[in-house]
């Protein structure tokens, strides 16, 4: 074993960083949903997956990665609406069994759909000639497109931040995601807001997805493990909490490419182990509050 | 001289603020609210009167839209309500003051106060409404800024009514305002409903504290296991001792 030295350890903290940033993203999206419409979202990784096609499409046909940066997440967010709109919607009311079910039926769909598009083996991908390259980071050099999605995930959580608590839809979303009955009563209709939710989360797993493509393979099965890390992420930061999904989204990431230093056999493993030492001591997670399914 | 009620059923029927017929609610299988007739008049301040569990609150949250399980009629200002969303109600110009003051957790007092104009029209001068009812409510003025839950139960009720008036409704609403809020608050909360009342907004109250809702009310209906078991002005019903021990005593 190569002998660990401080930078190649502050590397691996940035790469962590990188990869944390995708969970970071993802768990974003899953809590948004899950904290205004109170429904666990089983596709969430699914999206992510369609995200990653549609943004290897876009980029193939476009021949500009900034395009499909814009085009990606308006079209995976397009499908969101339309699933929230026609399927999930009829299913409010009836106990949080009903949409979990289907979200979970809808993302077999979806990885079917693009078995079906695009073939089993997947689309290969590479890094955006804009963004490929190394830099030099002070204690070594780093690919240039991994701090290209830390900086992405900055700007993005940034703008969601301002959003949610600088904007009139941001106040409705605050509150209705405590209290969807006082903001029906003071005139909000609320299944608008839970569409517009719906479809921004998913949106986001769609770009999550087009970030996370160059680094990693684009296949109809991506989703699946994503889905399951999305679900550690929101559990270790708490249901529902925006500063919990980043923060655990990047200690995740790091915890994972930390241990992957050490003992790379152990790394999926480390992940559910965070989660469980998390649980144990603090079954809320760590920014979450106690009892939100009560 | 309110008599004059059961002659002109019909044309009240089309003249009141809000005209309830034959309502009947129900909480699973249990029938919450039975029957109910009943009718507020434009600019009159009515009470419902009755014990715990008599169905006050149902009729209250029925009226708004907020139980799905209902039949007859209810008309607010000549638009027939029932099975519009709690929304729509709302921009008919209906507010609601739930019992547990629904105080948005997480937000501040001058959010709270927001959200009472955020889905109408006239959001655009929420910040002059704010002042407008930061002068009849100061004790929120001082806190706007301050997180909504950490004022004290009678001024989270009031940034509850406060923010039921954003919008200016044409009725309000009220369910137990008193209810844990300290003597003197209260005091002060019945000389805005008689104010609310003298500046033409119609109440519908629902309130433990009988004299007290008597006082500012024109008339009062009283509940029984989900029926209207007696109707009459208010000051006859403060004068007689013997309805209040037999439907009101708790």
């Amino acid at each position: 074993m190569a002998e660990i030295t401080l930078q190649l350890l502050m590397l691996q903290l940035l790469t962590g960083l990188a990869l944390g940033a995708v969970y970071a993203l993802l768990a974003i999206g899953l809590s948004l949903i899950f904290g205004m419409l109170t429904v666990v979202n089983f596709a969430h990784g699914a999206f992510f997956m369609v995200g990653a096609f549609l943004g290897v499409y876009f980029l193939t046909v476009t021949g500009s990665f900034w395009f499909s940066l814009v085009l990606t997440p308006t079209a995976v967010g397009a499908i969101g609406l339309l699933c929230e709109r026609f399927l999930v919607r009829p299913l409010y009311g009836r106990g949080i069994d009903y949409p979990l079910l289907l979200t979970f039926g809808l993302s077999y769909v979806m990885v079917e759909a693009m078995r079906v598009i695009f073939g089993i083996d997947g689309v290969p991908t590479s890094t955006p000639s804009e963004l490929r390259g190394v830099v030099n980071v002070g204690f070594g050099m780093f690919p240039l497109y991994r701090l290209f999605l830390i900086a992405a995930t900055a700007v993005i959580v940034l703008a969601l931040w301002l959003f949610i608590e600088k904007t009139r839809y941001g106040l409705i979303i605050r509150a209705g995601s405590r209290d969807n009955e006082i903001v029906r009563v003071l005139g909000i209709d609320i299944s608008k807001i839970w569409l517009l939710v719906f479809g921004l989360g998913t949106a986001i797993a769609g770009l999550s997805g087009l970030l996370a493509a160059p680094t990693r393979a684009v296949n109809p099965e991506m989703g699946i493990p994503v889905l399951a890390e999305s679900f550690v992420v929101t559990v270790v930061g708490g249901m529902g909490s925006l500063v919990g999904a980043v923060v655990a989204g990047l200690l995740v990431g790091v915890v994972f490419s930390m241990t992957s230093l050490f003992a790379p056999e152990y790394a999926e493993l480390s992940i559910f182990v965070l989660m469980a030492v998390v649980l144990l001591v603090r079954p809320q997670g760590l920014f979450g509050k106690a009892g939100l399914m009560g | 001289m309110l008599k004059f009620d059961v002659f002109t059923l019909g044309r009240a029927r089309t003249m009141s603020m809000l005209n309830v017929e034959k309502l009947n609610a129900w909480y699973d299988r249990s029938h919450v609210v039975q029957n109910l007739t009943f009718h507020v008049e434009p600019g009159e301040v009515v009470t419902l009167m009755g014990r715990n569990g008599a169905g006050k609150t149902t009729t209250l949250r029925t009226i708004m839209g907020l139980l799905e399980k209902c039949t007859g009629n209810v008309s607010f200002d000549a638009q027939q309500m029932l099975g519009k969303p709690a929304h729509i109600r709302f921009h008919s110009g209906l507010a609601y003051v739930p019992e547990d003051r629904r105080i948005v957790a997480g937000l501040t007092v001058r959010e709270n106060l927001q959200l009472g104009l955020i889905a109408s029209a006239a959001r655009a001068h929420t910040n002059a409404m704010i002042e407008e009812i930061a002068q009849t409510f100061p004790r929120l003025k001082e806190r706007l800024n301050q997180e909504a839950t950490s004022l004290s139960g009678g001024e989270q009720q009031m940034l509850a009514i406060a923010r039921a008036m954003m919008a200016k409704p044409k009725m309000i609403l009220l369910d137990e305002p008193s209810e844990g809020v300290m003597p003197v608050l209260v005091d002060e909360m019945f000389e805005l409903f008689s104010r609310m009342k003298n500046q033409g907004t119609t109440i519908l109250l629902v309130e433990q504290n009988v004299e007290r809702a008597l006082s500012i009310s024109d008339r009062a209906y009283i509940l029984d296991q989900g029926r209207i078991v007696h109707e009459g002005r208010a000051a006859d019903l403060l004068a007689d001792d013997e309805i209040q021990q037999k439907y009101c005593a708790v």
